[in-house]
């Protein structure tokens, strides 16, 4: 019977296994036939002339995870904290389910509710289509923020008491002891949450197609439209054939490594932090 | 739980107040608050936005059994809803268990195997839904000829869902106390016995919030399914017939752009069946006692 199991947990080794053989032998003839660098570093994605550079995704992408690091890490952090040392006790547990709640939301509902309300506002207030850097990064902001507070505050509320307590006996006060003694040893925790973050808003695909705008090309201007590596797929994939079908899927090998970077520095961070 | 309980009652007045002039406290203060305030005021914007936008619009139509351009029926997708959860879950559950038994309790420590089990669950679960759309369609759709189909999209959930429900299982076993087992075994029960009869069901309650977050989860996945699922809005009739979710066929609404009111419905449906499964979930969680399930 042991063997069974033993087969059982063999099942997703055969999983990843499968899939990075699927993805590289349909992927790697095409970045051959591409050439690599003209694929990674080509900022020109026109299938119709069988040009393909996916170098305005890669950017599209850094972009719109920066935007979003830049608004949902700050919040993310600061609402840990006061899940940890400032929250009255009757409002832990209804903030708690809300970030749950938060968690649990599909990304159509999070795209649909980027598209009819922050399009048209970011139309009306900053010009240009709505459809843009900025709503993206608005959009993902919000949908990374329930890992980064859950991983944060898991981490906060593992630093020892006494080191609130020792900033207290210093004569800090509350928030200082909280800010400048727990959050610092705290910090590779919340270090790996935002990491894991940052996995999230990479992968997210449906909520960025929806709000995004998806034009190939480096955005100059936050109002501008953007495509990320995980929606040049979407887009295409569903009429795409040969070659162009081929440098799609090369596309998801690009975003299957960036992930994998960012979940082994993920692990690394974590097994630093729980030592 | 503890700690956080600890540092509400150990916070009394008198450290506070003393620094009351003290500017960089009152400014971390205001920082914490104003961004606790914040997220809770933007999802329950996003919450109360799509109500108010979509409850005047559901109506008995929209759960007409059949779908057409006239009347954009959600029936077909619920049922195909049920029906991809049932499969997914009847694919990943027992290899999900299996493998959180081997963990657990066969493999030894330091055991090679089961470090790259662990390792391989981990790399399964950062993987991007697009990913897993894109090799569906490549492994299940294209290389096993099984189209895009009910069932395609389901083996293709089934992967995504199964080191959700490792995990979960793996820790509700860990909680088991050897005690248990010890008694077990004393009794004279073999290894077997002790791990179906003994382990198992007193790990029940975290398998089942597990598999209601792996629930979760199908319910709002659409990029893993418009490759492999498909997007026809029609009931499925056999698991190979191509069947689009709850999740599918409101991006299909939206995208199309002509049924803006019914998308608002679409939407409010999803997020009811959202929260009532947080809400099933929390209360297993509370069942475990008092473990949470990011804890």
């Amino acid at each position: 019977m042991s063997v069974v199991f033993l087969l059982c947990a063999c099942i997703s080794v055969c999983a990843v296994a499968l899939i990075c053989f699927f993805l590289f032998v349909n992927g790697i003839p095409a970045i051959k036939e591409i050439g690599l660098l003209n694929f990674i570093s080509g900022t020109e994605w026109r299938p119709a002339n069988n040009v393909y550079g996916i170098f305005p995704m890669i950017v599209g992408s850094a972009y719109v995870t920066a935007g979003a690091l830049l608004l949902g890490v700050p919040v993310g952090i600061l609402t840990a904290a006061f899940m940890a040392y400032f929250c009255p006790a009757r409002l832990y547990k209804p903030l708690k389910t809300a970030i749950n709640l938060m968690a649990g939301i599909p990304s159509v509902v999070y795209g649909f509710f980027g598209l009819v309300v922050m399009v048209p506002f970011i139309r009306h207030n900053f010009g240009g289509r709505g459809m843009s850097v900025l709503a993206a990064s608005l959009l993902l902001g919000i949908m990374i923020l329930p890992t980064i507070i859950s991983v944060s505050e898991t981490s906060i509320l593992a630093v020892p008491k006494n080191y609130y307590e020792g900033g207290l006996a210093l004569g800090a006060s509350h928030e200082r002891s909280v800010f400048f003694t727990v959050l610092p040893a705290a910090k590779s925790g919340i270090f790996a949450g935002v990491v894991l973050g940052v996995g999230r808003a990479v992968g997210e695909t449906m909520a960025v197609m929806m709000v995004a705008g998806n034009q190939p090309v480096i955005p100059q201007k936050l109002t501008n439209g953007v495509r990320t590596l995980t929606t040049n797929i979407v887009m295409e994939m569903g009429y795409a054939t040969d070659l162009h079908r081929r440098a799609l899927i090369a596309t998801a090998i690009v975003l299957f490594i960036f992930i994998l970077i960012i979940n082994i520095s993920f692990s690394i961070i974590k097994m630093r932090s729980d030592k | 739980m503890t700690v956080r309980k600890e540092n509400i009652k150990k916070r009394s007045g008198t450290h506070r107040k003393s620094h009351r002039c003290d500017v960089i406290s009152i400014a971390l203060r205001l920082a914490v608050n104003l961004a606790a305030v914040t997220t809770a005021a933007v999802l329950i914007f996003i919450i109360v936005y799509i109500l108010i936008n979509g409850i005047p619009y559901i109506s008995a139509d929209l759960f007409a059994w059949k779908y057409n351009s006239e009347n954009v029926s959600m029936m077909p997708a619920i049922v195909n809803t049920i029906y991809m959860i049932a499969l997914a879950l009847l694919f990943s559950v027992p290899v999900g268990i299996g493998s959180a038994i081997y963990l657990t309790e066969y493999a030894k420590r330091g055991n090679k195997i089961a470090a790259c089990v662990k390792l391989t669950a981990e790399t399964l679960s950062g993987i991007p839904s697009i990913v897993y759309g894109l090799f569906g369609q490549l492994f299940f759709v294209k290389y096993l000829h099984m189209g895009l189909s009910l069932i395609s999209g389901a083996l293709t959930l089934a992967i995504m869902i199964l080191p959700l429900i490792m995990r979960t299982t793996e820790e509700a076993l860990v909680a088991v106390p050897d005690s248990y087992r010890e008694g077990s075994f004393g009794l004279g029960a073999g290894k077997l016995r002790t791990v179906f009869s003994v382990v198992l069901p007193s790990a029940v309650p975290g398998i089942i919030s597990g598999v209601i977050l792996a629930i979760g989860r199908i319910v709002g996945e659409s990029a893993a399914l418009i490759f492999t699922a498909g997007t026809v809005a029609e009931a499925a009739t056999s698991l190979l017939s191509s069947a689009r979710t709850l999740a599918v066929h409101m991006y299909a609404l939206s995208d199309e752009g002509l049924y803006l009111n019914q998308t608002y419905a679409t939407a409010v449906i999803l997020l009811v069946i959202v929260i009532f499964i947080n809400a099933l979930s929390e209360y297993t969680a509370k069942l475990l006692g008092g473990k949470t399930r990011n804890g």
